[in-house]
């Protein structure tokens, strides 16, 4: 079995002589010996590193490679600079706890002040804090940020992703608030159905940009009227479209969130992954999670702390907005390093080649005899298709190493990062058009 | 130190992206950005250097002694870093087709079988990405159970007094009451007190046990029998289940509900405060409420983050459970315990331990007679400590503690590793008798002196901007 309890047997039977114990189930004599489990666990018996290296190892062979990635919905396979995966793997890093000790966390500190800023510069707003769990959770937050007494009810738009339409009724859920979804209509959501469900008791509304089908909404206009209607306007953004499309804070958000796995995350069936989560000064003191603030030491020195701590579990408990009390510390680390590796330049240009490219495969199936798009707005860089025989298609793709578009309500959900190259787009294409002629 | 935008040179960067090999588009001239976002211009050096930089001011486990109470900051084994950096995990999209994604399944799958045997529970989600994410779902799942009976008077979830502030800003979060109950002495759920509270409007108890001063509660059984009586669920926060995994289980103490912190007790790091992993278990009849991906499994069920969770922790945490096995996961809990005495043991004869008796995994010493004689805080001994090469311990927790340092050394900490933190405190008693003022304005050899918390909470700066 494998073990990583340094002491020898020698030295444990000294340390439990030195405390007056025989052995070790002298240590557990508080507990009833009714409920000492007297058999062994109903595991395998442990391995060596080796060993378990392999084993490991083997699971993940089980699992399908795909060379080339059309699929978005929520999960972005773009290209990861090198320098952001060592950044994250050193071990002062990697080994920390959240820096409740400022005099020894100055590093971990400057890295979230530093991601704050980032984050700020991205979407125009104010304030960030140090991240949540996901994008989905952040929505959840944020929308539990905005419900006083009187108004009790959240709306969201049903062009959301469906896991963040879920987690925010979650959250709802255990609030106590009422969620209502806003229709959709054209693959965008319906004002005139929002102006007509933003009644007195609504709180915020919120709006995915680019929205799950891969839609651009009408976002400013959208904010006029949710300000009209004096509740809270949250928008989800996609950072990487955020590198070159309006900023939430020039469409009026008071909230802006999102899920930050594009930057720099791989997709790793899901996580980890981090939400970001930003507001105004003005909500400033409302917005949860932990926040990184400048201040100076007993020296006089530039100095960094968690700060704003009265908002927080551990002073307020049950009066406190959230229970959060961590935040996604290494990966808002690997975000960082992200956008400075990517730079304002690079990541416009990650921005403009996924819009371009998943234009140009747009192009290509559309060519397709019988392959229409769904919706016919503005699209950043995923796109619906009206396609016969999805199933074949994917299939077909699948057998090439592709994983082709994501089957939604009457299409395929397809996706184009700058990672894809033409070579492999019309290669896909080819492929489709194939299956269709047969 | 610089910030990173301190460094940043207009037109330095990294050359990362090829040319686009595809016809230009834009975006429509109105939902355009107006202005660049002000990033930093950096060359790939300049960034390499910077965040060593800020590594070396940053205290990990692999630094030195880290004995943070109630966090189990135990070695994190590197083999589980190794996997769940295996290309095959990482570059697999969480929705891509079941049969592509086999042995994502098999390790969710796995984990979810080894971890129920260790609680004693009959089905888990990965879904929560944290301990406190983990509370919410589980007291989400008594909350469905009372609400599947349409029994809507119970609207109140007790807690100790001694309990982690997680745990009633959970209950709050859910919509319940919270009615705190004293502890007794030792930290222990007062019985009268809880008979107490109890009635029909009863949803749960939330409880940790061993306690949250390290202290197992040897009345269990009857607290969780008491509660089952009044119609509530008892929930088991497993913040301290690295005292007892292999040895006892709380699905046997009675508890209906639970989460262990895979970036605890199952050894996965905590990187600088997360990613983690709240695992929940629970007993089967609370298993149709457990949470799903509405985009993985569809809409009918709660969910609390998207997709399947932190799915590379639980990778981490399963080489962990396969490295360790039957034989180590019960020597890990019992050398815990034994760390944690051995080392009460040695301080005992200057810091007074607050409850005097033998511990699980952690201690509590109590600082208020040292404080009385000397003037010295245990603030000023946990920031002394750190001049020692050592990160503080827990700090004022718990609560019903004054003056409280929380100390869990953990099962992956030597005999002379704690023989010499034993001593670090024999000497910073004796100097807090000799030079309290020194240990006043402690530490001296840290990158910096105490913070201005007080400043950075009136004027806030949140963000660096060019002036």
């Amino acid at each position: 079995m494998g073990s990583y309890v340094p002491s020898t047997p020698a030295e444990r039977q000294e340390m439990l002589n030195a405390i007056g114990m025989k052995d070790y189930r002298d240590l557990y004599h508080d507990v009833p010996q009714s409920m000492i489990l007297n058999r062994a666990l109903d595991i395998p018996s442990g391995m060596s590193e080796l060993e378990v290296g392999r084993a490991v190892a083997s699971l993940a062979e089980k699992n399908k490679r795909f060379s080339t990635i059309l699929r978005g919905a929520g999960a972005y396979d773009h290209y990861i600079p090198s320098i952001v995966k060592y950044i994250p793997a050193k071990e002062e890093f990697l080994t920390a706890y959240t820096p409740y000790q400022a005099e020894i966390s100055q590093g971990v500190l400057q890295s979230i002040f530093e991601y704050q800023t980032m984050i700020c510069e991205l979407t125009g707003m104010d304030v960030s804090n140090a991240s949540v769990y996901d994008g989905a959770t952040a929505a959840g937050e944020a929308a539990a940020m905005c419900k006083d007494r009187k108004r009790t009810v959240t709306l969201i738009s049903a062009a959301a992703h469906p896991d963040v339409i879920n987690t925010v009724r979650t959250y709802c859920y255990g609030s106590g608030t009422e969620l209502r979804v806003v229709p959709v209509k054209n693959g965008k959501t319906d004002p005139d159905a929002l102006r007509e469900m933003l009644v007195d008791e609504v709180a915020s509304f919120y709006l995915q940009q680019p929205n799950f089908f891969g839609q651009l909404e009408d976002a400013e206009a959208i904010g006029k009227l949710v300000h009209e209607a004096g509740a809270m306007y949250i928008m989800g953004c996609n950072p990487i479209a955020l590198a070159i499309m309006k900023t939430p804070r020039d469409c009026g958000a008071d909230i802006a969130v999102g899920e930050g796995q594009p930057l720099g995350m791989p997709l790793s069936y899901g996580g980890p992954y981090l939400g970001y989560m930003t507001t105004t000064t003005k909500h400033m003191r409302r917005l949860p999670g932990r926040i990184v603030g400048e201040t100076v030491d007993s020296k006089g020195q530039r100095a960094y702390v968690l700060s704003l701590q009265a908002r927080e579990q551990h002073i307020r408990r049950e009066k406190a907005s959230s229970n959060i009390c961590s935040n996604q510390a290494l990966c808002a680390l690997t975000a960082g390093a992200y956008m400075a590796a990517m730079g304002p330049r690079g990541m416009a240009e990650a921005a403009r080649q996924s819009m371009a490219k998943a234009h140009y495969l747009a192009d290509g199936l559309c060519r397709i005899p019988g392959v229409s798009l769904k919706h016919e707005g503005p699209f950043f860089n995923e796109f619906v298709t009206v396609l016969p025989c999805g199933d074949k298609a994917l299939e077909a793709l699948e057998s090439a190493g592709i994983l082709g578009g994501l089957p939604v309500e009457g299409g395929l959900l397809w996706c184009a990062t700058e990672k894809v190259s033409k070579a492999e787009l019309d290669r896909s294409v080819q492929i489709v058009k194939e299956v269709l002629a047969k | 130190m610089k910030l990173i935008f301190e460094k940043s040179v207009p037109g330095r960067g990294c050359s990362l992206l090829p040319a686009c090999d595809v016809e230009e588009t834009s975006l429509p001239e109105n939902l355009r950005r107006a202005t660049a976002p002000a990033l930093p211009e950096m060359s790939e050096t300049d960034i390499s250097r910077h965040y060593t930089e800020l590594c070396h001011n940053t205290y990990g486990v692999n630094c030195g002694f880290y004995p943070l109470g109630s966090c189990t900051m135990k070695y994190n084994p590197r083999i589980d870093e190794e996997m769940a950096a295996l290309p095959g995990f990482t570059g697999v999209h969480p929705l891509a087709p079941a049969h592509a994604t086999m042995g994502c399944q098999e390790v969710l799958n796995l984990t979810k079988k080894y971890l129920c045997e260790i609680t004693g529970m009959d089905d888990m989600t990965f879904q929560p990405a944290a301990g406190a994410h983990g509370e919410f779902t589980g007291v989400l799942l008594i909350k469905q159970y009372h609400d599947a009976r349409g029994d809507a008077k119970r609207k109140k979830i007790i807690v100790p007094d001694s309990a982690h502030g997680t745990n009633p800003a959970t209950a709050a979060m859910c919509g319940f009451e919270v009615v705190n109950i004293a502890s007794s002495p030792d930290g222990c759920v007062d019985l009268e007190a809880l008979k107490a509270a109890l009635n029909d409007e009863t949803a749960g108890l939330m409880l940790t046990n061993p306690n949250t001063v390290g202290v197992f509660d040897e009345n269990i059984l009857e607290i969780t029998h008491l509660v089952h009586e009044a119609g509530g669920l008892c929930y088991y926060d497993g913040a301290n289940l690295n005292a007892i995994m292999g040895v006892v289980r709380p699905g046997d103490m009675g508890f209906d509900c639970i989460h262990v912190n895979l970036h605890k007790t199952f050894a996965t790091p905590h990187g600088g405060g997360g990613p983690g992993a709240g695992a929940v278990g629970c007993k089967g009849f609370l298993a149709k409420f457990l949470p799903q991906s509405a985009s993985m499994q569809g809409d009918g069920h709660i969910q609390v983050r998207g997709f399947a969770g932190n799915f590379l922790v639980v990778v981490k945490a399963l080489t962990y459970l396969m490295t360790l096995g039957r034989e180590g996961i019960p020597e890990a809990a019992q050398n815990a315990v034994l760390n944690a005495n051995y080392l009460m043991q040695k301080i005992r004869n200057t810091f007074q331990p607050a409850f005097d008796r033998t511990c699980m995994h952690e201690f509590v010493l109590n600082l208020e007679q040292l404080k009385k004689d000397t003037g010295v805080s245990a603030l000023d001994v946990a920031k002394s400590l750190i001049d020692y090469g050592m990160h503080p311990p827990t700090m004022y927790f718990p609560l019903i503690v004054h003056e409280a340092l929380m100390l869990e050394p953990t099962e992956t900490e030597s005999k002379d590793t704690l023989d010499w933190v034993a001593e670090v405190f024999r000497k910073l008693y004796e100097l807090a008798h000799e030079d309290p003022e020194f240990m006043r304005a402690a530490p001296h050899n840290a990158r910096i002196g105490r913070p201005d918390e007080v400043r950075a909470a009136r004027n806030p700066v949140l963000r660096w901007r060019n002036v």
